[in-house]
């Protein structure tokens, strides 16, 4: 048996076109509780799947107590006794707490189900988690705290030894969070080694024994928690070099075109104020679920807001649908332009006007001469690689598919541009070219609003950034302020306060 | 300039299929290729015609109308109840049915739209039994004769043995096929069923496109009902129950549309519809009776949706053999350099 519970050595895995982790390492002890933290993207997400056995590593080798195991399905990892706790939890709300625990692993009295063994059961395994509750509800009726035990008991149940546990606190409240810190301290004591997958710093420093920082798919440390603080992990998560792969050019700031005053959407979005410049890029910075994609959709009138308000060109404004903020002259350029952004079984020539139909419709008719035209100058200007207009959209590379998206909103002809993560998925080249559209609407004095996860994009592209974090804004940062660099937003991000 | 190319495939297949049958049927009957026959099957043809435009309108946005049939047969028995009530004037009953129709179908869209039921085949199916049951209530479940002639001309005139009734189709399949492909409304249609979020936020208000077709989807029905009346000289709330919405919705299927949405044409639903009629007709020649011909519709539904399916897996594996062809391609390049 060996040191560790379970060890990554040298793991590899790649997708098409990228290199998700290289030379990834992880060794988690017997009766340890790991931190595992690094940015959005940075490849937590493929290490936990390659350990849980969704994704089959290309290279590089998994242990567990010593012995080398291959994963090829998810069965396989749990058999070698390796569980996770997944963010979006998998409960069935209408079965019982019992169905949820045994599911597919029933226990059977002759031909029929043992439910009396399976309650009793099921209630002490919970009760060892310290829920004293009845198994036979429906697992739907309890909160969001004991519907996670309900997942960790069926880790318990597969007696397994190291449990993954995918940003467990994210959907917690206070006292859960504490109820589940104790829980992770008693699996310890019974030996268990926890992943501890976290966001939240603070709670790293309170529960892990060591914490390993990963970056871009490669592995970068792990210490002991009392080597770290606080800065130092941050400085590990991000020190990377920037190379000057932004065509930044300036235009000259214009008028305040939006407003935003303390925006509110209960349980989402708390006052959330900001302004943003015509001739200039505004970014915004966050981690995923800070709250600026439901910012900027709920500006864009695509759902409702329960307070605040909003102004265009100083005017103030009600914007109640899509339809109505793009007649006020705003743009949003989704995130997932697969399902909000694109009708993928539709041509080039549809999808381009798609947002200005009106516009292009002469009398009772759509002008199939002036799409035509202004579709062809679109393929050209953004360089749309395509061997006609009336090719399907969703046979476009993921860069293509995204010019498409900004020819649409071009030519919706708007004043406000917001483009919520741009350059996600799509290659260097064409993210230079995102780049360029953002740099000439600018010099047209229009307003670009520029949501991103990637913070060299943000420090390359933007005049000013407003950072995020749970809903509200941290900070705003000028590009001139000393506050511009990447230490300071993301500690913003992570909730620590700037001083002047 | 080039249109859309996919989908005229099938439906140059659709053509053939439909040659093809009456080829065989005019070798196996001698009577099929007969002049009056073939008028006959057209003035059959135009009832489901009607009803196929509305069912083709939600299907293109990924829903259904179950209730098509229904609402006919109601709006006909609406003319009906007014007839029995003593009105004179049948242009007053016509426009009565049409606006009967269509409330009914904006009733279909607003549940969809506003009251934000999940699937329009949960709430089209509840429609389809209260307007068969409003069908009887209204005629207190009898059938009613002697429409004024108004009413029935649409159905019953011909045009030297050419059915009026089709001459009717004719014109509205060229004003719907215009109305699809070249209107922004028309296109908004398509782009809703194919994505209706991402339409949505184009700024098309997506829920108007909606109760739109639906509403469309019960003026339809209102002209089948009127067409029904006029050919049969009758109406009769208990034909309610009649599978007129299968035969809606295969028409439309055969013709290339999709459950899921974003496709089908006018000529490949009038393709369709032909295709249903000429089997019916084929099968009264034949003296098969409705039993077997209930047998061969259905599998002929199924045989449908199934070259559906096929031709979207060959589809999506073509897209990934070209994807895959033009990766490698790139590789070598980059190799080459």
């Amino acid at each position: 048996m060996g040191e560790y519970v379970v060890e990554l050595k040298n793991v590899t895995k790649r997708f098409p076109g990228v290199v998700a982790l290289h030379n990834m390492q992880l060794a988690v002890k017997p009766g340890e509780i790991h931190g595992l933290i690094g940015e959005n993207g940075a490849g937590k997400s493929t290490l936990i799947k390659v350990l849980t056995g969704v994704h089959m590593a290309d290279e590089g080798e998994i242990y567990v107590h010593g012995e080398r195991k291959v994963f090829k399905n998810p069965n396989e990892s749990a058999a070698a006794g390796i569980a996770c706790v997944y963010q979006e939890l998998n409960i069935e709300k209408l079965l019982s707490v019992t169905d949820n625990i045994f599911i597919n692993k029933w226990t059977k009295k002759g031909f029929l189900l043992d439910y009396e063994g399976m309650h009793k059961k099921a209630a002490e395994v919970m009760q060892s988690l310290g829920q004293d509750i009845d198994p036979r509800k429906a697992a739907g009726t309890f909160g969001m705290g004991v519907q996670q035990m309900i997942e960790i008991a069926k880790a318990v149940l597969i007696d397994a030894k190291m449990i993954i546990m995918d940003e467990p606190t994210s959907s917690l409240g206070e006292k859960e969070v504490k109820q589940l810190m104790q829980t992770c301290r008693e699996l310890k004591a019974r030996g268990v080694g926890i992943l501890f997958v976290s966001h939240k710093l603070e709670e790293l420093f309170e529960l892990c024994d060591r914490v390993t920082v990963i970056r871009d798919g490669e592995y970068i440390e792990t210490r002991d928690i009392q080597d770290w603080t606080n800065d130092s992990l941050i400085t590990a998560m991000v020190g990377r070099t920037l190379e000057n792969q932004f065509p930044k050019e300036f235009g000259t700031k214009g008028e305040c075109m939006l407003k935003v005053e303390n925006l509110t959407i209960g349980g989402v979005l708390k006052n959330v104020s900001l302004e943003a410049y015509g001739g200039q890029i505004l970014g915004m910075s966050g981690l995923v679920g800070a709250g600026r994609t439901e910012t900027v959709r709920a500006v864009f009138g695509a759902d409702p807001i329960d307070g605040g308000k909003i102004y265009i060109k100083g005017k103030e404004v009600h914007i109640k649908s899509p339809k109505q903020a793009i007649a006020e002259g705003i743009a949003l350029l989704t995130e997932d332009r697969k399902g909000q952004g694109l009708v993928l079984a539709e041509s080039i020539r549809t999808n381009l006007v798609l947002s200005s139909l009106k516009r292009y419709t002469t009398g009772l008719f759509l002008d199939e001469k002036r799409i035509q035209e202004s579709g062809e100058g679109h393929i050209q200007t953004l360089r749309i690689k395509t061997p006609s207009i009336d090719e399907i959209v969703g046979q476009l590379s993921g860069g293509n598919q995204q010019k498409v998206v900004i020819g649409k909103w071009l030519n919706s002809e708007a004043d406000i541009y917001i483009f919520d993560e741009p350059t996600r998925g799509i290659d260097v080249g064409a993210k230079v070219e995102v780049y360029n559209v953002m740099n000439s609407l600018v010099k047209a004095g229009k307003c670009v609003i520029m949501i991103s996860s990637e913070m060299p994009e943000i420090l390359g592209m933007s005049d000013r950034v407003v950072v995020m974090r749970g809903g509200r804004v941290m900070a705003t940062v000028d590009r001139d302020s000393k506050h511009f660099n990447q230490e300071d937003i993301m500690k913003a991000a992570w909730g620590g306060s700037l001083d002047d | 300039m080039t249109k859309k190319k996919s989908g005229s495939g099938f439906q140059m297949g659709t053509l053939l299929a439909l040659v093809l049958m009456c080829v065989v049927l005019s070798i196996a009957n001698s009577n099929f290729y007969s002049y009056a026959n073939l008028m006959g099957i057209l003035k059959q043809t135009a009832f489901n015609a009607f009803l196929a435009v509305g069912m083709l309108l939600c299907l293109i946005t990924a829903g259904i109308d179950l209730s098509v049939g229904a609402n006919a047969v109601f709006c006909a028995c609406v003319m009906g109840a007014m007839n029995k009530a003593g009105v004179s004037s049948g242009v007053l009953m016509m426009v009565v049915a049409i606006l009967a129709g269509g409330v009914m179908g904006f009733i279909n869209g607003t549940l969809l739209t506003r009251l934000h039921l999940p699937h329009p085949f949960v709430s089209t199916l509840g429609m389809k039994n209260v307007l068969w049951g409003l069908a009887l209530m209204v005629t207190s479940s009898q059938m009613i004769n002697n429409f004024p002639e108004s009413v029935q001309f649409l159905g019953k005139a011909t045009i030297g043995g050419f059915p009026v009734s089709f001459i009717v189709v004719i014109v509205l399949y060229v004003i719907m096929h215009l109305f699809l492909s070249r209107t922004a409304l028309g296109r908004s249609i398509y782009c809703a069923g194919g994505n209706m979020e991402a339409t949505r936020l184009s700024g098309i208000n997506t829920a108007n496109v909606l109760t739109f077709c639906y509403t469309m989807s019960g003026i339809m029905a209102a002209l089948g009902g009127i067409v029904s009346v006029g050919r049969s000289g009758i109406c009769n709330g208990a034909n309610a129950n009649l599978p007129y919405d299968t035969d809606a919705i295969a028409a439309c299927i055969i013709g290339g549309a999709s459950f899921t949405g974003g496709k089908g044409t006018m000529i490949g639903t009038m393709l369709g519809a032909l295709i249903i009629a000429v089997l019916r007709n084929g099968f009264a020649l034949m003296s098969i009776d409705s039993a077997g011909q209930n047998v061969v519709l259905g599998l002929v539904i199924i045989l449908a949706v199934f070259m559906d399916v096929v031709r979207a897996g060959m589809e999506a594996k073509n897209r990934r053999m070209a994807a895959a062809a033009k990766q490698e391609a790139e590789e070598k390049e980059k190799v080459a350099k």
